[in-house]
């Protein structure tokens, strides 16, 4: 569009108090050609704004640059409609709160950010939202036919959509299929399952396809336009689907592996999961010689919380065996249920059942088992007994069950492994390592994605593809593909029907939000997305390497694939490449680039030296404002950029910004590590990683390593940004003057 | 065919009513949003950390207010709360009532007000341990970010004052309270939970020592931006606290209080164990409790803080607490179930490790279905209201999550049913 840019200055809040107005007036007409520059008192009024929209009428001005407060504020009062470009500078939290005012620094730090704002304006374009050429799809792929998936492809049937559940066993059901009874909420007593009530809710659900004895044998696409080949009965239909939920369950834990507790050896030894099917099948009888049991103790935390096995709770298995007991006594009222355990985790509301438990006469004794044995056909085992501080001895025992833990469908039985990078230290003899839970690699077949980063999705640790964000829960790693029930987590029925419930509204609300071009969680709405201009790229792999959700493909020449419905926005791409080819129609690295060039450098003489400060927009930036808001004081000679993530930081700026005499470069980003707080789960850890290879431009240009730094900041740091900047400066004065200046 | 009004009311403006507006709203549904306190955010603005990363509220309400600002389907009422319900799936009339904030959206936070007023309150957000202007900013992270004055200087000359201190013409004494009906089609109860009220556990003497505290109030000892700048001081002297002890289950899973178990409290004292030892590295832990309820991958965190050799775990329901004299510590006594020893020990502070209270629906409304405790229950029987977050059950903040986004698409299925 042919851009008409205006300038407003709002000289309230303390803005006009702390600056002179006139020589920004000045600038912004000699320097950038903008001849429309006005200042008002209180530009976020009715007046003010009216102001705004006379020229916006009269004038034509459609490119705005607003000179007031923070971007965080006012972003309802400073909307012109989606076909104008808005520019917001902040001279309030970061100069006039928090600069002397007056000064002659604060007013050239008020003219620079005027400057990067007017140039930022100049290079920006209206995203136009992508619109792939084929027919996208809204129906929503439900993989696992258990008590998840089923909920999951009901309510997304209910609320008006079509789900096509995948089951690889031959009829629906999953886990629900051996149980007997369920306890729920409001934990009073035991309810039936609702299986058969609930296949027929979706066998009779027209918007339900339900292929069983199926597997996804292959899944491409992006969301929006996934298509997905569903293997079954030996032949493969093809569906087009718009999202997709994996619910994909969990499988007992190995209990083979619990000889210890006396399975394998004894008979009468069983699983959790071995009584509930009896119990289901017929009724709870003594394996060694079908009688029904008297005598039984339950072992819990039967291989969890034991690093040796599953270092996690699995969370149901406390309830499980509070259920269980109530089978046996109702089987027999006369037989008595011993439960040995460590804590108690009936949480929540759930408490009422072991109370009910407790009055049933169930004997609860805490303490940990040291031996099982056999005697007379019997099992006795040995245990301390923290509560009497001794050790205690059961004998007569007709049935021992253990309460083993859930593993996710997910988990590997063994580690796959990989070719180690050069240099790898713990590589095997072949030169292979261990493929992190992390990697699309890891986790067992059940999407199959064809995706450069491998076909299934990364998973936390014990090989749960769950979320890493408390906020967040929803969030896995592949755009437009949710995971749903225990596969996420160990959960009691109750919540996976939640949680299910929940995905499928966030599959929904993807195929939503992909039509309409916009981006989902964290940048929702979001309508730019790279571009690239392939001529130049070097298929060097950066951006298909680190894009942090798996977005883009590569050709058989290494070439880049962008599949922008899987993206989320963040320029991590933009910020690997370095031909620079890849740009936002409102975000680029010519954009930034030229920002750190409109900043004035004063000569080495004047002694007022010049720090860049890239600062991630979602945490850092909302800090430097609190900081304002409480009236910090800091450096005039620092700049602030904001970065979508700093992810997206081109190295290319910090070598241009050092050649043009800044004197030094401070990034200002998230937490990373295993307890990260980036939206965009690498950002800021890559933008560490791109640092430390800024040592070779350095070099080229005999500048100190010094010069650049990297802070961790989270949102509520912002007491600590004074010292930040502080410590910064102190630095850079000790290193002195960039000797680029000037040139 | 009956007419089906397309709004989505949710109640409550805290993780779960924020997470089920958005949800819904970004799926392409109008909402319409009402929240009791002066800015958004809930009861999670006020916490120091999230466990078990340990890391700031504010970051991910951020990113929420971010979706929120720019979308136009949600609209949204600050101290306003609904006083009655009627009507049915698809077709509800509720009244709204907006309390006087005598604050307008002229309001530009430039603090002039704050600078004349003389009058200091109870600050509601540090739970009273701090004062506050009469006419202040709830805290730095207010959504929206406007100034709320407080009613009980309203008619006096120092309520003129900040008005005429005011260069936005901002402040509106007259302003009254309002009262006005609106249409929605589904509702989300996501009012959240307060704290169980403390002095009500009468032989541990909450009130009446100083250095007896609950654990939300711990939270704002953490925080950087609470009464003592994030250092744990102890409120009678504000000394630094040495040793202190968690008192888990105080009113929970008792039957003449609370006879749920609350969910979280046991990570919350986990997390704020850490808080002490992060803070003041020579100080010592000791919680007391019955069992330790740290589910599923939350077992990683309890296992890292067991690693701390400074956190002492022992298993006590705590029978008494009493104050020193002169001292101001504190005492505590009861038996030690794992060695059958009667404790009785001294601590520079003690935190209460009180339990969940749902606020459930409280007002004239349909009928929905209800726990003994108050808990919503959700059953695909009755339709059309949908309980979100802790007043359906004491959970986490991730959970909550979950739960809000569960039932936005429910509150969908209401709206699109018809």
């Amino acid at each position: 569009m042919e851009k008409k840019m205006g300038v407003y200055i709002c000289t309230g809040c303390g803005i006009g108090d702390a600056i002179d107005i006139e020589p920004i007036k000045d600038l912004v007409d000699e320097e950038f050609n903008i001849s429309i520059c006005k200042e008002h008192p209180f530009l976020c009024s009715p007046e003010g704004v009216e102001l705004i929209k006379q020229d916006i009428d009269n004038e034509g001005v459609n490119t705005i640059i607003i000179c007031a407060c923070s971007p965080r504020v006012n972003q309802d009062v400073f909307f012109f409609g989606p076909d104008k470009i808005v520019e917001r500078v902040n001279l309030r939290e970061h100069v006039a709160w928090s600069q002397e005012p007056k000064d002659e620094d604060t007013q050239m730090l008020a003219e620079d950010y005027v400057r990067m704002g007017c140039s930022k304006a100049k290079d920006m374009e209206l995203p136009e939202p992508f619109k792939a050429e084929q027919e996208y799809s809204k129906d929503i792929l439900v993989v696992g036919g258990g008590l998840a998936g089923m909920t999951a492809a009901l309510e997304v049937a209910k609320a008006g959509y079509k789900a096509i559940i995948v089951e690889k066993e031959d009829s629906l059901g999953g886990f629900l299929k051996k149980m007997k009874k369920r306890v729920a909420p409001p934990y009073e007593d035991l309810y039936d399952t609702g299986l058969e009530e609930l296949v027929k809710q979706v066998n009779d659900n027209p918007n339900i396809k339900v292929y069983t004895s199926a597997v996804v044998e292959k899944t491409s696409g992006a969301p929006g336009l996934f298509s997905v080949q569903i293997k079954t009965n030996g032949s493969v239909a093809e569906e087009k689907v718009g999202a997709i939920i994996q619910a994909t369950g969990w499988v007992p834990y190995d209990p083979k592996r619990l000889e210890s507790l006396g399975y394998g050896k004894f008979k009468d030894v069983i699983t959790n999961v071995e009584l509930e099917q009896m119990a289901s099948n017929g009724g709870i009888k003594r394996p060694s010689d079908g009688q029904s049991p008297k005598n039984v103790l339950f072992i819990q935390c039967a291989g969890q919380r034991d690093s040796e096995h599953l270092p996690y709770c699995s969370s149901v298995c406390c309830l499980v065996t509070l259920k269980q007991a109530a089978y046996i006594k109702e089987q027999d009222p006369e037989a008595v249920c011993y439960v040995l355990f460590k804590d108690m985790r009936t949480v929540g509301q759930a408490e009422e059942f072991y109370k009910k438990s407790q009055l049933a006469g169930n004997i609860f004794i805490r303490g940990t088992i040291t031996q099982i044995g056999e005697e007379g056909g019997k099992l006795f085992i040995e245990a301390e007994d923290e509560f009497l501080g001794e050790k205690i001895r059961l004998e007569e025992l007709d049935l021992v069950v253990l309460a083993t833990g859930m593993v996710p469908s997910s988990q590997p039985e063994e580690t796959p492994k990989m070719k180690a990078p050069e240099g790898a230290e713990d590589a095997d003899e072949e030169g292979m390592i261990e493929v992190p839970p992390d990697s699309g690699f890891y986790a067992k077949p059940a999407l199959n994605l064809e995706y450069r980063q491998g076909p299934e999705l990364p998973t936390l640790r014990y090989g749960f593809p769950d979320s890493h964000f408390i906020c967040f829960p929803y969030e896995t790693r592949r755009t437009g593909i949710y995971t749903a029930g225990c596969i996420r987590r160990p959960m009691e029925t109750a919540r996976v029907i939640d949680d299910a419930t929940g995905a499928a509204m966030k599959a929904i609300q993807c195929v939503e939000m992909t039509e309409k071009g916009m981006a989902v969680h964290p940048r929702s709405g979001d309508l730019s997305y790279p571009e690239v201009n392939l001529q130049r790229c070097t298929q060097c792999k950066r951006c298909t390497e680190e894009c942090p959700f798996g977005a883009i493909n590569e050709d058989e020449k290494a070439n880049p694939l962008f599949n922008p419905t899987r993206c989320r926005r963040c320029g991590t791409c933009m910020g690997a490449c370095p031909e620079r080819v890849i740009s936002f129609k409102n975000y680029s690295v010519v954009m930034i680039g030229n920002m750190i060039n409109v900043i004035n450098v004063p000569e080495e003489e004047e002694e007022k030296p010049r720090i860049l400060v890239f600062v991630c927009e979602n945490d850092a930036y909302p800090a430097i404002d609190m900081a304002g808001i409480k009236r910090y004081k800091w450096s005039p000679y620092v700049r602030f950029i904001p970065l979508r993530c700093l992810g997206s930081l081109n190295l290319v700026w910090i070598a241009d910004a050092l050649s043009r005499g800044i004197d030094g470069i401070l990034l200002l980003g998230c937490r990373h590590g295993d307890d990260y707080q980036c939206h965009f789960i690498k950002g800021s850890e890559l933008a560490t990683v791109r640092l430390s290879k800024i040592s070779e431009t350095l070099e080229r240009l005999a500048l100190e390593s010094e010069r650049v730094r990297f802070e961790e900041v989270g949102i509520s740091d912002y007491w600590r940004i004074p010292q930040i900047i502080e410590d910064f400066m102190n630095t850079i004065e000790e290193v002195g003057p960039n000797p680029y200046k000037g040139f | 065919m009956e007419a089906t009004n397309q709004n989505i009311l949710v109640v409550g403006g805290g993780m779960s009513g924020v997470t089920a507006a958005l949800e819904a709203a970004e799926a392409g549904y109008n909402v319409i949003l009402v929240e009791k306190r002066p800015y958004l955010g809930g009861k999670v603005t006020q916490f120091y950390h999230y466990f078990p990363k340990l890391c700031p509220p504010n970051c991910g309400l951020e990113i929420n207010f971010k979706r929120m600002k720019q979308n136009p389907r949600i609209r949204f009422f600050t101290m306003a709360e609904p006083v009655k319900i009627s009507g049915k799936e698809g077709d509800y009339d509720v009244t709204i009532k907006i309390s006087p904030r005598y604050v307008t959206e002229k309001c530009t936070c430039c603090g002039k007000c704050e600078e004349v007023c003389e009058t200091e309150i109870d600050n509601p957000f540090d739970f009273g341990l701090s004062k506050i202007k009469a006419i202040y900013l709830p805290h730095e992270f207010a959504f929206p970010m406007r100034y709320v004055m407080d009613p009980s200087i309203v008619g006096t000359e120092e309520a003129k004052k900040c008005q005429q201190a005011c260069p936005y013409g901002a402040i509106d004494l007259d302003m009254k309270e309002q009262v006005f009906d609106i249409k929605a089609g589904a509702i989300i109860w996501a009012a959240g939970w307060e704290p169980y009220e403390a002095n009500k556990i009468e032989y541990y003497g909450f009130g009446e020592y100083k250095n007896l505290i609950t654990n939300v109030m711990m939270e704002r000892l953490a925080a950087p931006n609470g009464p003592t700048d994030g250092k744990i001081l102890r409120p009678s002297d504000n000394k630094e606290v040495k040793k202190i002890a968690f008192v888990q289950c105080a009113g929970s899973r008792d039957e003449n209080h609370l006879p749920y178990c609350s969910g979280v409290c046991c990570l919350a004292s986990l997390k704020q164990a850490l808080y002490v030892r992060e803070k003041n590295p020579e100080s010592e832990v000791t919680i007391f409790y019955i069992d330790i309820r740290a589910l599923d991958r939350y077992e990683d965190f309890f296992t890292k803080v067991k690693q701390d050799e400074k956190i002492n775990f022992i298993r006590s329901k705590i029978a008494t607490i009493t104050e020193e004299e002169n001292t101001g510590d504190l005492i505590v006594e009861g038996e030690d179930t794992h060695k059958g020893e009667q404790i009785r020990m001294k601590f520079d502070m003690v935190v209460l490790a009180t339990g969940l209270v749902p606020n459930t629906i409280n007002i004239e409304a349909p009928d929905v279905p209800k726990d003994k405790f108050g808990f919503i229950l959700r059953d695909d029987v009755v339709k059309g209201i949908y309980g979100a977050g802790c007043v359906r059950r004491p959970t986490d903040v991730a959970t909550s999550v979950q739960d809000a986004t569960a039932a936005a698409i429910k509150a969908i299925q209401s709206i699109s049913r018809r």
